[in-house]
């Protein structure tokens, strides 16, 4: 028991011994055992591992949209109960509501939470200008590239005020041009704002890149397997010796696991 | 591909380019309606020369066609009980068939939507309704005519009932296809539960909603003669049955073309609404 009375650095995430199980076909599947983790405010964490480790369904326990079978997460202490605006996604697949503008997109978390009409139109107007794209802001999702779908996904869940931004391999579709500049971007508005990132990759350079600490999870069944904090000063040079050496550790750990699960 | 051909006869032979590039053009534009136009004019010479001069053909020649509609549109032919009542029968079709159509669509739509979104009532109505589906509309003519009566109710049910399963079938299927992602943005977002139904689901099934406002808008045209055969007087299908037993085929074919063309310029009708409503759908843009 914690004593009430002293103070604790509250985390924004804490997930406690999370396992998730679903049934697939009449068999039991294991993907998450025994999750431990805990993002303090203002972090930009990153998940990796190979596919079925169990990185999006942790993702997707925070963000509400599973329950966990064992285990508790919570957001400031408290169980997560469901989707909220104040953790937003950001899918691989964008998820941008097709028959929408780009204006009326971004503008539809603060539209739903019954804004004023003008006070929805001046929140737009901030975080289009944010991402960049006030020269499409009528456009419909179908007209724009890959990379603009995702500038708009992000500045959706930015303009819902979400402190947490969960990001599903939000790159992953994305040309290797268009993600270095989304990657930019990114850390560009993380800088600025104070939010607090967990983001799933499968790609060691870009968690390097990107995180002040990477989280590796191996699968069968999925859990948290090691993690690095990564202290490169920002901007970070990919192609520095240190930057490699780092790549070089997390490979290891990385490719050591999977073989090891898949001996 | 574009910008080469624009910059290319600027450059080479500014005099030569009005001359040979009209001709092409002029071509290219008459390709599509010279296309579209071949074929119907193939099946009337068809249908002109194997009946034109024949005593006993029993089809008259598209000449006579042609009088007869001019004679029931306008009259001062034959002056017969038919002359100048085209808009008569137009009018009562079309009332018919837009009435029948907004009559299926104010049942088939909520319901569909229902179906497609309720477990429960899924489980109430789908399998019934699947039942009844395969029953054509002319298999309802006696029952309809019981129930309903001789004469225009009938006509309606029946027009109802033609339109009724092209809207309901479709706004299930789009109701039930709905990305479960967008779901999952919405939630986050903030917009949960039944907020969802217009914010989401609505807006998302809208183009699979539409095509069944399409065929069900098309197949009312195509029930229109079952449903006349209740005994009105009044109406397309009618004089295609009263023609029909007056052996007056011309007027047959004339009755075919009126509901052909009518049917045809209301799905331009909609086709040009859907453009406008589902300018966000790749597929309707």
């Amino acid at each position: 028991m914690r004593d009430p009375t002293t103070p604790v650095i509250e985390s924004v995430i804490e997930l406690r011994g999370v396992s998730k199980q679903f049934e697939l076909q009449g068999q039991r599947i294991e993907a998450l055992r025994d999750a431990n983790l805990r993002l303090a405010k203002g972090e930009f964490v990153c998940l990796i591992g190979a596919s079925g480790c169990g990185k999006s369904t942790l993702l997707r326990i925070v963000a509400g949209f599973e329950q966990p079978t064992r285990g508790e997460a919570l957001m400031w202490g408290k169980p997560i109960a469901g989707p909220a605006p104040d953790r937003g996604m950001v899918f691989q697949d964008y998820g941008l509501f097709p028959w929408l503008t780009v204006r009326r997109n971004i503008g539809f978390g603060p539209a739903a939470r019954g804004l004023a009409s003008a006070q929805v139109a001046d929140i737009v107007e901030r975080f289009i200008a944010l991402v960049g794209l006030q020269r499409f802001a009528e456009a419909y999702p179908h007209q724009l590239s890959g990379g603009m779908k995702q500038r708009v996904a992000i500045a959706r869940v930015l303009a819902n005020d979400a402190e947490l931004v969960l990001m599903d391999e939000p790159f992953g579709a994305l040309d290797a041009m268009t993600r270095e500049r989304l990657q930019d971007e990114l850390l560009d508005i993380w800088q600025r704002t104070g939010l607090t990132v967990m983001f799933v990759t499968h790609s060691i350079e870009e968690a390097i890149f990107l995180a002040d600490r990477v989280v590796v999870m191996s699968p069968g069944p999925g859990r948290i397997a090691t993690e690095m904090r990564i202290d490169l000063p920002r901007p970070r040079d990919v192609s520095a010796p240190d930057f490699n050496d780092i790549r070089r550790e997390l490979s290891r750990m990385l490719h050591s696991d999977v073989s090891r699960k898949a001996a | 591909m574009s910008a080469a051909t624009e910059i290319t006869p600027d450059a080479a032979a500014p005099d030569a380019t009005p001359g040979r590039s009209a001709p092409v053009s002029a071509w290219q534009r008459l390709q599509a309606p010279a296309l579209t136009l071949a074929f119907p004019l193939v099946v009337l010479a068809v249908w002109h020369f194997a009946t034109y001069g024949r005593k006993y053909s029993l089809i008259p020649p598209p000449s006579d066609v042609a009088l007869e509609l001019y004679d029931l549109a306008f009259g001062g032919i034959y002056d017969d009980a038919y002359s100048q009542t085209l808009h008569v029968h137009l009018i009562a079709s079309m009332s018919r068939v837009f009435g029948g159509f907004a009559i299926a669509l104010a049942v088939a739509l909520p319901l569909g939507l229902m179906i497609g979104r309720i477990p429960v009532v899924r489980q109430l109505l789908d399998p019934t309704l699947q039942l009844l589906r395969p029953i054509p509309v002319t298999a309802w003519l006696p029952l309809a005519m019981i129930m309903f009566g001789l004469g225009p109710r009938s006509a309606f049910f029946l027009v109802c009932l033609g339109a009724f399963y092209p809207i309901l079938i479709n706004t299930i299927f789009g109701v039930r296809s709905v990305d479960p992602r967008l779901f999952e943005a919405a939630s986050m977002l903030g917009c949960t539960g039944s907020a969802q139904f217009f914010k989401v689901v609505l807006p998302a099934s809208l183009p699979a909603i539409f095509t069944g406002l399409r065929l069900g808008l098309g197949f009312a045209w195509v029930v229109i003669v079952v449903g006349e055969m209740t005994g009105v007087p009044q109406g397309l299908g009618a004089v295609i049955m009263d023609a029909r037993t007056l052996s007056r085929t011309d007027l047959v074919i004339c009755g075919m073309i009126v509901i052909g063309i009518a049917g045809f310029i209301t799905d331009r009708l909609v086709l040009l609404l859907g453009r406008r409503l589902l300018r966000w759908s790749p597929g309707h843009a």
